[in-house]
């Protein structure tokens, strides 16, 4: 039997209907071109290459090492099963202690020891996805809003907006000065949400980010708590990267900035969201953490993380995992010198054809100039772009508009996601790519630009099959099999 | 200007209820046989802790599973990495059997129907979220649960409006009650979206026949509103009559396919069937496809961890393990549930007759002071500081004649059960006078008859 379009609309919340899960825009569903075609070194060499999944898979031996070494981490192995009734069995939203001691502490080493992090500050949710939904209730009303400085992650529209009514105002940053929020910007979005009869409730920022992989210097970070103190509004710091930072300058977290002596800041209006899917490349865990410094907050927010507990058998086991000192400090330390690597072999090679990148400290990705190579400034013109490179060059990454970039030509490019030899295919196509038909010029080294790498490409494409999938979580395509890493 | 959210600082997490209070005051001062043996015992906690050793043997025995190893190879890099919000094909596949193996193979789920949450109380929450708009209503049974206030409620701003359901009739749903549920929130201005029914019941610990899941159906197919259908204790029935899920009386009826199905939707949880609440594993089932896709994305907010994914998926793969435990499962239920109704009956207290859950529906009305919530209330706080027993009132389950509490008893040993009792008839008997002893010998000798009325009844 079959129902009308306009029966399941009446028949179901506007929530449910409408796009707010930020899917069904002109970006859906890019994973296609990739689920369809995926790149094997053996199966299937010509495939496409996922440079789109902000992954961190450079250190799980090191994980699996320890797994070995511990089997009581595990609830089910005959060393920890002795505990599996009591772990099952325990559905406090407070979390079992040594997880929420392991995590602080693991938060305290990440920031080098500078700061202590309160366990029972911690407060669990779903993923940073989940984190954030709950900050957002928690904070605001429908109707009011959260300034975000552009270029941000597409799943804020979702995770801050879709179920809360809560709106996201940008604040533009631009490449003159290497995206930096000014002040200015700031205000500017601040004026124009008064304007508009917009209550705004809080300024959300994500540092490191995502997607430019850089860090916050101090000057800026303290002018961020300035404003927000001067408004008396929120300050929601992402910091789910924090310990992706592979090289100078230092990573400067808001916890450490909020102690400093000349810094004038009510704790109440500040609050961090923090995950282990970047950090320690454990996103299927979904480990969410919202640590705020406003009382009131974690004890509302601790009553809705029922909504989205981590698993107590994930519990048990990343407590067992973080509270090994020893690990953590060589993990971390063995984590940033092989994204250090990475990164560095990926800009090299990008720069020996042209392409330069924002110079960046952190992340799991580049943010990749290819504006030369523009038809023209246009967002046609990069998706125009981004559908030739991932139809020629074979490689998913992500363009600049879907991170509501307002300069056109730029994209996110993750280099963590892969071993050593897919990224070595990958840079041999680009080079292919970049110098098909051209001389060989001699690589440049900064980020100095060629006009004629100007590109011509035909575009027989398939309509509306290829936009980009950016977002945690994901799914390749609608009930897809698993997925397996590939690499 | 207000700093936090209306949400933050209004009631609706529910959490102040004396369901909640009770709970804290054992957090307090729990019991322990050896070291707090007059602490406050737990009676409050629907939890099934009767299984746990069939449970830590299936994990001995399957080391592969265990140490998430495929072939010999370790598949952790697979799993940490595996967030796919469709969840993940063997789990849903083995959940889905599951599922219709609880229901006696009547009926058959399709994995692609299922969405995975965090928990039941996600689900419920999402199927808000999906099914109506804030300022909107769902029409729920009395007694019900009372997280349904802060799951549906707090933060999807939907309204509950009850459907009142009468000791007289074993507190069964009747067309009548149905219809003054609806005119109600039709008074009070307020759009019905559905009905929301748990079954088996939380609290009553009963399951409902064909005719009242017929009566449902037909309500919800005249009103053109959706039918959720929260069967989280599906696996939790231990006697006659048996468990009648909404999917067969729907098949029963022919009504397979049609208009009405693609309104119903089912919430099943592995808290409760397999006592696995720490692992936060729910799911909802709809035919409804728009349904499905909005609450697959939903979903995202809380995804069941994929390190408790492959371990469940291989647990419940295991057809010889799921029968056994759902059949010794039951039968430990059973015994559970008669030692508390005769422990009760001794001390001349009376019990719901019921069939399935983890507790019983127990009628403390005669020792109420008086006919009122006031009574009740006081007579909860004598069991919680005097008899150092935390029970859950009716009132915080919505009832509408006071004097009924939920007694749970299926979260402790047996001994401590018994302690239990022992405390009840101690407190009874300081309490007795003529008038209460007679009481309970009419209690005690209703209760062969009383099999056979209700019998009759349904």
């Amino acid at each position: 039997m079959g129902f009308s379009l306009s029966d399941q609309h009446q028949l179901l919340s506007k929530i449910a209907n409408n796009d707010g899960h930020g899917e069904n825009s002109s970006y859906f569903d890019g994973w296609k071109a990739y689920d369809s075609n995926p790149f094997h070194p053996i199966q299937n060499p010509n495939g496409v290459i996922q440079m789109g999944l902000a992954e961190n898979q450079l250190c799980f031996d090191l994980i699996q090492e320890w797994i070995k070494r511990n089997p009581k981490a595990s609830i089910c192995t005959a060393e920890g099963v002795g505990e599996f009734k009591d772990i099952a069995i325990f559905q406090d939203y407070h979390g079992l202690p040594d997880f929420r001691n392991a995590v602080a502490n693991f938060m305290g080493r990440v920031r080098g020891g500078r700061v202590t992090f309160d366990p029972d500050r911690i407060v669990m949710s779903g993923g940073a996805t989940g984190a954030h939904e709950l900050i957002s209730f928690c904070l605001a009303d429908p109707g009011d809003a959260f300034l975000v400085p552009t270029p941000y992650y597409p799943g804020f529209d979702r995770d801050l907006r879709w179920r809360t009514g809560v709106q996201l105002l940008p604040v533009i940053c631009e490449s003159s000065n290497d995206f930096k929020i000014t002040k200015a910007a700031l205000e500017a979005a601040y004026e124009k949400a008064q304007e508009a009869n917009i209550k705004v409730k809080g300024l959300l920022i994500t540092n490191p980010s995502n997607p430019l992989g850089t860090t916050l210097d101090r000057e800026t970070l303290k002018s961020l708590v300035s404003f927000i103190n001067e408004k008396s509004i929120h300050l929601i710091c992402d910091e789910i990267y924090a310990a992706t930072v592979f090289s100078q300058p230092k990573f400067i977290s808001i916890s450490e900035i909020i102690l400093e002596e000349d810094m004038e800041c009510n704790p109440n209006l500040i609050h961090i969201v923090y995950s282990l899917s970047k950090d320690m490349g454990f996103p299927g865990f979904r480990v969410g953490i919202v640590y705020s410094y406003n009382d009131e907050v974690v004890k509302i927010a601790r009553k809705m993380s029922s909504f989205g507990l981590v698993s107590t058998q994930t519990q048990h086991l990343i407590a067992s995992m973080l509270l090994d000192d020893d690990f953590v400090e060589s993990f971390i330390g063995e984590s940033a010198k092989r994204l250090e690597t990475r990164h560095k072999v990926f800009t090299w090679g990008l720069s020996q054809v042209g392409i330069g990148c924002l110079k960046s400290n952190a992340g799991l990705f580049v943010w990749m100039d290819l504006r030369r190579l523009l038809k023209e400034s246009t967002v046609e013109a990069e998706m125009e772009l981004w559908r030739a490179i991932i139809k020629d060059v074979k490689l998913n990454v992500s363009p600049g508009s879907s991170f509501h970039c307002l300069e056109p030509g730029w994209f996110r490019v993750c280099f963590a996601n892969m071993d050593d030899e897919t990224m070595e295919v990958a840079l041999r196509r680009i080079r292919a790519f970049v110098f098909q038909g051209k001389e060989v010029e001699a690589p440049v080294k900064n980020k100095r630009w060629r006009n004629n790498l100007r590109l011509s490409f035909s575009l027989k494409f398939d309509e509306g099959v290829m936009t980009p999938r950016m977002m945690s979580p994901h799914s390749p395509i609608p009930h897809s099999p698993l997925v397996r890493a590939r690499t | 200007m207000k700093l936090l959210s209306r949400k933050t600082t209004c009631n609706s997490h529910g959490q102040d209820s004396s369901y909640f209070l009770g709970w804290q005051e054992y957090e307090k001062n729990a019991y322990d046989e050896v070291l707090n043996p007059t602490g406050i015992i737990q009676m409050g906690l629907a939890e099934n802790q009767l299984s746990f050793d069939l449970l830590e043997s299936w994990l001995a025995k399957n080391p592969e599973a265990v140490g998430f190893k495929r072939d010999g190879e370790s598949i952790f890099r697979e799993m940490a990495l595996f967030q796919d919000y469709h969840g993940l094909p063997i789990f849903k596949n083995a959940l889905a059997e599951f599922m219709a193996e609880i229901r006696g193979n009547k009926v058959r789920f399709d994995p692609n129907k299922l969405v995975l949450t965090a928990g039941a109380t996600s689900a419920n929450e999402t199927l808000m979220f999906c099914l109506a708009e804030p300022g909107e209503a769902f029409l729920l049974p009395t007694p019900y649960y009372p997280g349904f206030d802060r799951d549906l409620k707090w933060r999807t701003g939907v309204e509950i409006v009850p459907i009142q359901c009468s000791s007289s009739n074993s507190f069964q749903i009747t067309e009548s009650a149905l219809e003054k549920a609806y005119r109600l929130a039709q008074k009070r201005k307020l759009k019905v979206k559905g009905v929301l029914i748990t079954n088996p019941s939380n609290p009553l610990g009963t399951t409902m026949n064909l005719i009242e899941l017929n009566l449902l159906i037909s309500f919800v197919a005249a009103k053109g509103i959706h039918l959720i259908s929260d069967e989280i204790y599906s696996g939790t029935v231990f006697n006659s009559p048996g468990f009648i899920s909404i999917t067969e009386a729907l098949m029963d009826r022919n009504l397979h396919g049609s208009e009405v199905s693609n309104r119903v939707h089912i919430v099943y949880s592995l808290s409760k069937d397999l006592g696995l609440p720490g692992f936060r594993v729910g799911a909802i089932y709809s035919n409804n496809d728009t349904v499905v896709a909005a609450a697959t994305k939903m979903s995202s907010f809380g995804l069941v961890s994929s390190q408790t994914q492959y371990l469940l998926s291989a647990m419940l793969s295991d057809k010889n393990f799921t029968s056994n435990y759902a059949t010794e499962n039951q039968k430990r239920l059973k015994k559970r549930h008669d030692m508390l109704v005769s422990g009760l009956q001794e001390a001349g207290i009376g019990c719901l007759k019921s069939n399935a859950g983890l507790f019983c529906w127990v009628d403390m009305r005669h020792l109420l002071s008086s006919k009122t919530f006031g009574a009740e209330k006081e007579l909860w706080k004598k069991m919680l500081y005097q008899v150092g027993l935390n029970i859950s009132p009716g009132s915080s389950c919505h009832c509408t004649e006071p004097g009924w509490f939920r007694v749970c008893f299926a979260n402790m040993s047996e001994e401590t059960l018994n302690h239990s009792m022992q405390r009840i008839k101690d407190f009874v008997d300081s309490t007795t006078d003529v008038v209460s002893r007679r009481h309970r010998l009419v209690v005690r000798n209703s209760r062969r008859r009383s099999s056979h009325d209700r019998d009759s009844e349904r």
